[in-house]
């Protein structure tokens, strides 16, 4: 939609009504941090006052990453998110390439397949996966948090609409070259794929960094905790009413997303508007 | 390179194709499939985690779910958040996006701002809620003895802690409602504008009426749908910060079928839980795979 002409009046009222919006949004955020920096004193007074009066920010951060293992929560999250989207990766696009690209007996079947995938939450298969996990003794590791997901039918679906788009001459052309369809993966369709592949990554590592009902069936073991467990565990055992550590925790729990998310807004938004089609 | 099917190319191809869909056929048979048939067979046991047996049942887990009070709470609960939540961010999340794209004034500013909950961990930010909610010291209470009005126990007070946890989901998805919104307001081709604004479309109400209502209904209806998929699937701010009480007041489905299953290990009758639940999100899905999608268009 282009500028429509608005007046001066509707331009004001636009302001107004978006910056009380924008108040309640943001609310929260603003709460967190500030808070993250007040002493408990303080946190606990009927007397507020949103900014600090003393700060507390060393005593609450350090208390953060010491009464809990908050960095030891980070690296997991940062482990598993990126095994997550290597493993989503190498497992999607090969498929996504043959579904685009070769013509094979039972091809309609394997994507009807996908679609049909597409369509169930990951909440319905928890109680197998838990058993099967169990039953080989995978549960408890690192291995029970991202083999779950090493593959994203999702990941194929959006690949695979993107490779149809790719011309069939690039593909000719690096054949006769003498390049396998595995080469053409790979060195081929990948670079022509990275702005898609950007938004995939984007839809998966903030689903998987922020996830809390996998993780929390998945492990119980502290040092394999992610982030969401990590502060949900800080908040359980000792953190709950300890607000200046554990509002400090919960604001490292977020930053690096949200970082992340300030420095690129228009691709978050369009991997994210992108995949919405997933729902 | 002709593209001519002899036999043998074909099955050249179909080797090909298969060594390199392998993979991702074998981990959707071991992760997808094979756990969707099996949470169907389970729900028709007795399984317990753990015990050595199991026992066919039959329905006998739909029956007991049928006359168990704490499932029918649940399954009501979760149907209230989702009329509330899905109306709630629908209509906040166009809002949004219509006041947003309306004027060029600090429109990313407001963008970034309105859509920033939704990229942050839910976890993190229902433990803030909660700590903006408390009774005594939360800044919502203090805020609203401040303008004389009476504070409330928002979590814990069996009336109100259901529509507590649909505000915080109402505040967490109604950035993503707007943003497929835009997506929505940037496709409609510019010249419709031009062409109502000779037919005598003269201020904002008639443009909104004849141009953007009727090319947006179908995206509407799109963020509906997912929205109520979404809605059907609250768990983090109910598994965090009520466990279900007080009084069942907000136990919901998947938190239901999460303490079946993994708190009372009653596995076969958590399965039954989970098979309802998926029915009912299957349907939704299914509605927007194969009618909806077809209809949206997005640029």
């Amino acid at each position: 939609m282009s500028d429509m002409r608005i007046g001066p009046i509707a331009r004001v009222a636009r302001h107004i009504v978006l910056m009380a919006g924008g108040v309640v949004m943001i609310a929260p955020f603003a709460i967190m941090v500030l808070t993250s920096f007040k002493p408990q004193s303080e946190i606990m007074s009927a007397d507020f006052h949103l900014f600090p009066e003393h700060w507390a920010l060393i005593q609450n951060y350090s208390a953060a990453t010491q009464k809990v293992s908050l960095l030891r929560y980070m690296l997991n999250g940062l482990i598993v998110t990126a095994a997550i989207f290597t493993l989503q990766v190498l497992t999607s696009l090969p498929a996504a390439y043959a579904l685009a690209k070769l013509r094979f007996r039972g091809r309609d079947t394997l994507f009807g397949l996908v679609l049909l995938c597409l369509l169930v939450p990951v909440h319905a298969t928890a109680i197998p996966i838990y058993l099967l996990l169990y039953k080989t003794g995978i549960l408890n590791t690192y291995g029970a948090l991202i083999l779950p997901f090493a593959l994203s039918v999702f990941g194929i679906f959006l690949m695979r609409q993107f490779f149809m788009t790719v011309p069939d001459d690039l593909i000719d052309a690096a054949r006769i070259d003498g390049m396998r369809d595995f080469g053409i993966v790979w060195r081929v369709m990948l670079p022509t794929a990275v702005p898609a592949l950007i938004a995939f990554g984007i839809f998966s590592v903030i689903a998987h960094w922020n996830d809390y009902f996998w993780p929390l069936i998945a492990v119980s073991n502290e040092h394999l905790f992610t982030p969401p467990l990590g502060v949900a565990f800080f908040r359980e055992n000792g953190g709950g009413t300890d607000y200046g550590p554990l509002m400090a925790a919960a604001t490292v729990t977020i930053l690096p997303l949200v970082a992340a998310f300030l420095v690129a807004q228009r691709r978050f938004i369009e991997g994210i508007t992108f995949s919405g089609m997933k729902g | 390179m002709t593209a001519i099917d002899t036999p043998y190319r074909s099955w050249r191809q179909s080797a090909i194709a298969l060594s390199l869909a392998g993979p991702a056929l074998v981990l959707m048979a071991i992760f997808m499939i094979g756990p969707l048939v099996c949470v169907v067979l389970l729900s028709l046991t007795n399984y317990q985690l753990g015990a050595s047996t199991l026992s066919l049942i039959g329905l006998g887990n739909y029956i007991e779910l049928a006359q168990d009070p704490t499932f029918q709470r649940s399954l009501q609960n979760t149907l209230i958040y989702a009329a509330i939540v899905v109306p709630g961010s629908v209509l906040l999340g166009l809002g949004a996006a219509l006041l947003i794209e309306a004027d060029s004034s600090l429109r990313s500013f407001y963008r970034a701002v309105y859509f920033l909950p939704v990229m942050a961990t839910l976890i993190a930010m229902a433990i803030v809620w909660e700590f903006m909610l408390h009774p005594q010291f939360g800044v919502v209470n203090l805020t609203l003895k401040a303008i004389g009005m009476r504070p409330h126990d928002w979590l814990h007070d069996g009336s109100l802690a259901l529509f507590s946890l649909c505000g915080i989901g109402v505040w967490q998805s109604l950035g993503f409602n707007m943003v497929l919104f835009m997506a929505g307001l940037t496709s409609i081709p510019p010249d419709l504008y031009e062409a109502a604004a000779v037919d005598g479309a003269r201020s904002s109400l008639d443009r909104f009426r004849l141009v953007t209502w009727p090319m947006l209904g179908p995206v509407s209806l799109f963020v509906i749908v997912i929205t109520a998929i979404r809605s059907f699937q609250v768990f983090d701010t109910v598994a965090v910060l009520t466990k279900g009480e007080p009084n069942k007041s907000t136990e919901v489905l998947l938190f239901t079928m999460y303490s079946e299953a993994f708190s009372f290990f009653r596995t076969g009758y958590g399965a039954a839980v989970t098979v309802v639940f998926l029915l009912i999100v299957m349907a939704f899905a299914a509605l927007k795979t194969f009618f909806l999608d077809r209809r949206v268009h997005y640029s």
